[in-house]
């Protein structure tokens, strides 16, 4: 049992080809985002876009406004909460053990809309100056808030005694899920006419309408959640054989699940903060990768950011050219594509997903 | 040196170990042997520090209940009864789990070394989920061989703790198997193995600690305790020990033997 030598490459070793999928996203992000910034209602074209990257002043005042005040933040924002969404979706389903798991499936998402419907339904009731306070983001800060206090909730009632369960989590999320869904039934129920169209499109999910204050606002928290991602790779590797032996090879868990959890809450209460409820992100996404090569997190991490950026892009693309002039919110073209997707992706892999 | 005191271990309001006594050391294998239910994977789980325990447990210097999970990693692996895997890993993928940070560098050579030390060479490239139930449990075991290579690391010895190591496997693995835990030992590593296989412990332990109900009936060389009288009380069924010393020590119950001749 001595000599350690490194050895030929070994057959069931995907590392590789992560890595080279990871230039390969990159590349395909890169045009996502050139197809962003030239798509759009008001005519501005790829290549003056293209152009303008490198020589701003050629362009008119109004396609500058066009290209670097409305398509430049959406695309920044599309790449935000596509990475958010994504890696959210990753760390779940490690943190779950299960690749059906998602941030949608722990409450995170529902807490975070029904702290959005609230504002929306509710905000009318509030003093002017309150209104006027919060302004425009009386509703992402309640969606940021609804989603938080929804991730506590669910900490508190799944953790006993320092120690998480995980089943338990998931069956609590599934509770609060249901319950945040009662009281936004309540509270449609007494909006006005014009509430439950904003309700409605709000829902749907939507990255239109993005400003660089709106993706400041959202940006901090995105980014910080995805810097944390790479410290979990290894513990959620190791998770996959369960916490106990998770801890037997020296990762330790409790800590990794706090991180995990508030990762999870923080990418996604901004995101759906500033872009409402867009689905199918978080699962289609990892599961693809999954696929392609393997779910060793050091890897699946970073593709699931760069795919969910790009895909995202994509969908926007979409959601803004196909009954042009005007646009489809962004929710239901991930819908549309990604639910028989992933319905697809679960009847190719019924062996593996019975776990 | 590994010196459990006093552990007691409650289930609920159930008491599953009462005041259990555990020693083992360096150099040699410790076999826990018992009934089910009787507490062995308990045992193991507060030896390792994964089940809340009353009382002492010190690994090497360490206190189990105090020590960091990567310093306890660091020198000792955990094979545990058994292991559902969440996502479609090869098995190469598997046992690099079992590796620390600082040694990915020089992985696939330890990887491929812990895989031909368990017998399962050419299975890198095989998805886990897809093997037979005793190919998975040898490539845990490689896992758990490629966290603690070498029996001994700066002149600190490593322990390897196996949960029913060779539950899913047939006698030319079992031997393997056993053998493996046998050569670590000899290299200066401690083993603490939980068997079924009375036998095969008779062949392998150094020591045999004997439970039933939660209580150590007694912790000695496998001839003082591989007895007709402690295994008849302890499995509560006729045991009989043959030792004839041509053929060595085997061990059948008693009726079985009884009805066949
Ligand atoms: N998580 C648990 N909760 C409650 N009781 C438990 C739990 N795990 C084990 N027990 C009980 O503790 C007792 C000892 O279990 P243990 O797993 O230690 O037995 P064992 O000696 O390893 O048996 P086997 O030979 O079947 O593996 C059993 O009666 C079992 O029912
Ligand atoms: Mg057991």
């Amino acid at each position: 049992m001595q000599d350690i030598e490194a050895a030929a490459h070994l057959p069931g070793d995907r590392s590789r080809q992560a890595r080279a999928l990871s230039g390969l996203l990159l590349v395909l992000l890169g045009f996502a985002a050139l197809l962003s910034l030239g798509t759009g209602a008001s005519g501005v074209s790829l290549g003056a876009a293209a152009k303008s990257l490198v020589t701003a002043q050629e362009l008119s005042p109004r396609d500058r406004i066009v290209l670097f005040d409305i398509r430049l933040p959406r695309m920044v924002m599309g790449v935000l909460v596509g990475a958010a969404l994504a890696v959210s979706g990753a760390v779940m389903q490690g943190l779950f053990r299960n690749p059906l798991a998602d941030p949608g499936l722990v409450g995170v998402s529902a807490g975070a809309g029904l702290g959005a419907i609230t504002a929306i339904v509710l905000g009318g009731l509030l003093p002017a100056s309150a209104a006027a306070l919060f302004g425009y983001y009386l509703v992402p800060v309640a969606a940021f808030f609804g989603g938080w206090a929804t991730t506590l909730i669910l900490y508190r009632v799944s953790t006993r005694r320092g120690r998480t369960s995980v089943a338990t989590m998931l069956l609590a999320g599934i509770a609060l899920g249901a319950l945040a869904g009662a009281v936004q039934g309540i509270l449609v129920y007494v909006a006005d006419d014009a509430q439950l169209r904003t309700l409605t499109f709000w829902g749907m999910g939507s990255v239109a309408g993005a400003t660089w204050s709106k993706v400041l606002a959202a940006a901090p928290l995105i980014c910080l959640a995805l810097a944390t991602a790479p410290f979990l790779a290894r513990g959620l590797n190791a998770l996959a054989l369960g916490e106990a032996a998770a801890a037997h090879i020296g990762i330790p868990v409790q800590r990794l699940k706090n991180t995990a959890i508030l990762m999870v809450a923080g990418a996604v209460g901004a995101a759906v903060a500033v872009s409402g409820g867009i689905g199918f992100v978080g699962i289609v996404v990892p599961h693809l990768l999954r696929l392609v090569v393997g779910p060793d997190h050091r890897f699946l991490l970073l593709n699931s950011a760069l795919l969910g950026a790009a895909l995202l892009l994509c969908a926007d693309v979409i959601s803004r050219t196909i009954i042009a002039p005007a646009e489809l919110p962004i929710g239901i073209v991930t819908a549309v594509l990604g639910g028989p997707f992933f319905l697809w992706i679960l009847l190719r892999q019924r062996g593996l997903l019975d776990m | 040196m590994l010196d459990a005191r006093q552990i007691t271990v409650d289930y609920g309001r159930t008491r599953i170990l009462h005041a259990v006594d555990f020693t083992a050391w360096p150099g040699r294998v410790v076999a826990i042997v018992g009934p089910n239910g009787s507490g062995k994977t308990t045992l193991m789980r507060a030896l390792t520090g994964e089940a809340e325990y009353g009382g002492q447990v010190t690994l090497s210097g360490h206190d189990i209940a105090a020590a960091k999970p990567w310093d306890l990693a660091a020198i000792r692996g955990v094979l545990p009864q058994a292991t559902p895997l969440a996502f479609p890993f090869t098995v190469v993928e598997v046992v690099r789990l079992g590796l620390s940070r600082g040694v990915a560098a020089a992985d696939t050579g330890l990887i491929g070394q812990a895989l031909a030390r368990v017998g399962l060479s050419g299975f890198e490239g095989r998805f886990y989920q897809e093997l037979s139930g005793g190919e998975q449990q040898r490539v845990q075991l490689a896992r758990v061989l490629a966290q603690v290579w070498q029996p001994v690391e700066n002149g600190t010895p490593r322990w390897l703790f196996l949960d029913e190591p060779v539950s899913a496997l047939d006698i030319g693995h079992q031997l393997q198997v056993m053998q493996i835990a046998r050569d670590y030992a000899d290299a200066g590593g401690g083993v603490v193995a939980v068997m079924h296989d009375l036998n095969l412990t008779a062949i392998f332990a150094d020591q045999v600690a004997l439970i039933s109900r939660g209580h150590i009936l007694g912790q000695a060389a496998p001839a003082d305790i591989l007895r007709d009288d402690l295994l008849s009380r302890a499995y509560d069924c006729a045991v009989r020990v043959n030792t004839a010393p041509a053929s060595g020590t085997f061990i059948l119950p008693h009726a079985a033997r009884m009805a066949a001749e």
